[in-house]
């Protein structure tokens, strides 16, 4: 059963300088399905693939707002991101409280790094096994961080993290000039399509099984800049959007390599 | 304690230096001890109507005989899903020691926020109601000199104000008066609000009158009640003064009014 | 010898008796501030046109003593605001290196090529950030009944970019004004401030040379009439292109003509 012996905690490195449990965390992100980010100038989206686990039941969340001016988009075990949401949320609250001002983006995504990364270096201890993407306004803009359940963070551009999520991944990097300049409508097309890409065979985007999460910084008519607050949108909220990118095929070839993972069902 | 005594009348202004510690020590010896309370002066008032609610409150911030500032609002909206409180539905008013007031404020907000955020539903004012009564009995022993009333619209749509001490004991009410011109305007209140002392002429033999039946006010009604009761506290209390905050919570939202009051 | 350091240097119990080491417990009672020792008097700042002006004196005094005729009292934050300082100048010592820790965490956190005076980094706390931060210090302290014996001055830009002044005292209670003075200020400065910035807009129409200029007439009546106080002081402009401070202003004009008219107190009988 066990791969080797040195996947038993997460202290041991194997003599490869190898840390297995770190890495099998980093595949329970990809058991997840998948969520695309993407931050242009002015906004800041997350879209996502909701799962359910039969015909009965209800769809998992996978958008969940941090704090006015933050959301994360979740890959992996729900239950750890909400440990991690839950600790995030009370950061930016507390920040808030004490500064009276947004927690800057990038300052409390290296938060959750060190709370990750503490996990992986400590005897009895378990690494998170979700992934995050965080997408946020500040001071300084919008801006998309990933996180990983390494501890590792990193700013990006445009991002997808979770099942099939190297063909979102491969359509963002083909239009990746595009995103810095488009508008709110514009970027969540995008992210709409990216998340087409990572879809198996016969599914498709519906009202049930997408959600969409969108903050921003909008010009208010006097030249002053407002945080258009994160929101999420689910369910008949994102009918149009799924309708607008319903029967485009751009950069729909090239995604026939991939992983065959079949974990989205 | 005079410093628990809402009404200067009796007890003399209720500024700290009259708070200070009685010392036991001989004559000439003086004792110097941290009083970690003031009295920042100005005033407060609620009215329910209907399915409406008025609150209002004096934007004058004093210390002993100085003002501090002439812009310092005492009405806060709470609860809503953003710092800039768009869509709050309930207002709470503080008044008594600015620095604990803000503290209160604060601490309620946060709790209404991550009750939102768990519940994915507004806090009903009943329940924050309830809830900040809690908060402030919890300091019971290092209480938030504060009096706090409460405002909102409760399940059915009608007005609903909850009035405290700074030990956490609340009543829902029709109407109150909080802080230093409490005393002055709450008498106006009982009488124009709640018709007391107003008898039917000729209605009866003797003392013996009918009294004047009860009647919800109209909003505008309200609205005049609140800026006499305040034009009326400027006159005669000293810390209060400078500016009239007044907001109206009604089932479209809450708006917001800032009228001058005189500022000597 | 005695084998216990703790008593070598001490003098000998059989000479002098048993030697009264309570002072050396660190059991026993909590202690704090109680009163404040070395003190600072009035700050004094008036908002104008696109900035803040902010002034205090440089002395520290004893009681009645003036111990330190060169202390500085108004203290730039991460070149965009300035905090002045009243009361306790140990406590002030205090909250300077603890601004300080800010300040670099701060710079740290906003990497930028920045210089220390200039326009402001996006993100960065503005004024209104440290004021909020300061008074939730200020208020911490008041109730763990261990107060920093000051009242502050905060001086700067808010997060619309408008002109910020707030003040918060030993006990946290915090708050905004056009003008604002601490301690004798409050009573001598404040009204004079107040005729030339009654209200936002008042100030908002300020120019820079009449705020500095008020300040200045302030800095001389609180010379004439406050005894705790210095003809020397620091004056500080805080503008959207950084803080301007001056560390040695001498006060100038001073005329003490109305001084013979004055009765009721002090040397003359009649």
């Amino acid at each position: 059963m066990f791969r080797n012996n040195y996947d038993n905690d997460s202290v041991t490195f194997s003599p490869q300088g190898r840390i297995f449990q770190v890495e099998y965390a980093a595949e329970a992100v990809k058991q997840g399905s998948v969520v695309v980010g993407i931050a242009s100038k002015t906004h800041a989206v997350l879209v996502a693939i909701k799962r359910n686990a039969e015909e009965l039941s209800s769809y998992q969340k996978k958008l969940f707002p941090i704090d006015e001016h933050v959301g994360i988009a979740i890959a992996g075990l729900t239950s750890d991101a909400r440990v991690l949401s839950n600790f995030m949320k009370q950061q930016c609250l507390g920040h808030r409280l004490t500064y009276g001002r947004n927690m800057p983006v990038r300052t409390l995504v290296e938060m959750i790094g060190s709370k990750a990364q503490v996990n992986t270096q400590h005897y009895g201890k378990r690494p998170y096994g979700v992934g995050l993407l965080v997408a946020g306004v500040d001071e300084q803009g919008p801006h998309l961080f990933e996180f990983q359940p390494s501890g590792m963070t990193e700013e990006m551009v445009a991002f997808a993290i979770g099942a099939r999520s190297q063909m979102a991944r491969t359509y963002l990097e083909k239009n990746i000039d595009k995103f810095a300049d488009c508008d709110r409508e514009e970027l969540i097309r995008h992210g709409l399509r990216a998340l087409k890409e990572s879809l198996v065979q016969d599914r498709e985007l519906t009202v049930d099984n997408t959600s969409v999460g969108v903050s921003g910084v909008v010009k208010a008519d006097d030249g002053s800049t407002k945080v258009e607050p994160f929101r999420v949108y689910d369910g008949q909220e994102v009918t149009a959007w799924i309708e607008s990118v319903a029967d485009d095929k751009e950069g729909g070839a090239g995604a026939t390599e991939g992983e065959s993972m079949e974990v989205d069902s | 304690m005079a410093m628990f005594s809402q009404n200067p009348l009796l007890n003399g202004p209720n500024y700290s230096f009259n708070d200070g510690p009685i010392s036991n020590a001989p004559e000439g010896a003086r004792q110097h001890r941290f009083d970690p309370y003031t009295d920042n002066g100005g005033s407060t008032l609620a009215i329910a109507g209907a399915d409406f609610t008025v609150m209002a409150g004096d934007t004058r911030l004093t210390s002993g005989y100085s003002i501090n500032s002439r812009h310092h609002p005492k009405l806060f909206k709470i609860g809503g899903t953003t710092s800039d409180q768009k869509d709050a539905n309930i207002v709470l008013s503080v008044v008594g020691f600015a620095a604990d007031g803000e503290a209160l404020k604060e601490r309620l907000d946060a709790i209404c926020k991550m009750y939102r955020y768990r519940h994915g539903k507004p806090m009903s004012v009943k329940a924050c109601a309830q809830r900040l009564s809690t908060i402030l009995y919890q300091k019971r022993f290092f209480p938030y000199y504060a009096y706090a009333i409460l405002g909102g619209l409760d399940e059915e749509g009608k007005g609903a104000v909850y009035s405290y001490d700074p030990v956490g004991s609340y009543e829902r009410e029709q109407c109150r008066a909080g802080g230093a011109a409490a005393s002055l305007i709450m008498p106006f209140l009982d009488n124009q609000v709640n018709f007391k002392n107003q008898y039917i002429p000729n209605s009866g033999e003797g003392h013996a009158l009918q009294e004047r039946e009860r009647r919800p006010l109209t909003r505008d009604e309200v609205e005049m009640l609140v800026k006499d009761a305040f034009d009326g506290a400027v006159e005669r209390h000293i810390e209060v003064g400078d500016g009239l905050q007044m907001m109206v919570i009604t089932k479209d939202g809450i708006e917001e009014v800032l009228l001058p009051l005189k500022k000597d | 010898m005695d084998h216990r350091p703790q008593a070598w240097g001490r003098p000998r119990d059989d000479v002098y008796g048993a030697y009264d080491a309570s002072y050396l417990r660190s059991t026993g009672p909590k202690t704090a501030t109680q009163a404040p020792v070395v003190t600072g008097t009035s700050v004094i700042a008036i908002k104008f046109k696109d900035g803040v002006v902010m002034a205090a004196d440089n002395l520290a005094s004893y009681g009645s003593l003036a111990r330190f005729t060169d202390v500085k009292r108004l203290r730039p934050f991460l070149g965009t605001s300035v905090v002045g300082f009243g009361g306790d100048v140990s406590d002030m010592q205090f909250l300077d290196r603890h601004l300080n820790e800010l300040a670099i965490d701060e710079a740290y956190e906003h990497e930028t090529t920045a210089s220390v005076s200039g326009p402001a980094p996006p993100g960065q706390l503005n004024a209104a950030n440290l004021h909020k931060y300061l008074s939730k210090l200020m208020y911490r302290r008041r109730s763990d009944f261990d107060p920093l014996w000051n009242q502050i001055l905060v001086a700067g830009f808010d997060s619309d970019k408008k002109p910020f002044l707030a003040s918060v005292d030993l006990r946290g209670t915090a708050f905004t004004s056009p003008s604002l003075a601490t301690g004798f200020g409050a009573m001598l400065a404040q009204p004079i401030m107040r005729r030339y910035a009654a209200t936002e807009e008042d100030a908002a129409r300020l120019s820079r040379e009449e705020a500095v200029k008020v300040v200045k007439e302030c800095m001389k009546v609180l010379f004439y009439r406050d005894a705790r106080s210095l003809d020397r002081y620091s004056i500080a402009v805080v503008t959207k292109d950084g803080v301007e401070l001056n560390e040695d202003e001498q006060l100038e004009s001073q005329s003490w003509a109305f001084a013979e008219r004055i009765r009721g107190y002090g040397t003359q009988t009649v």
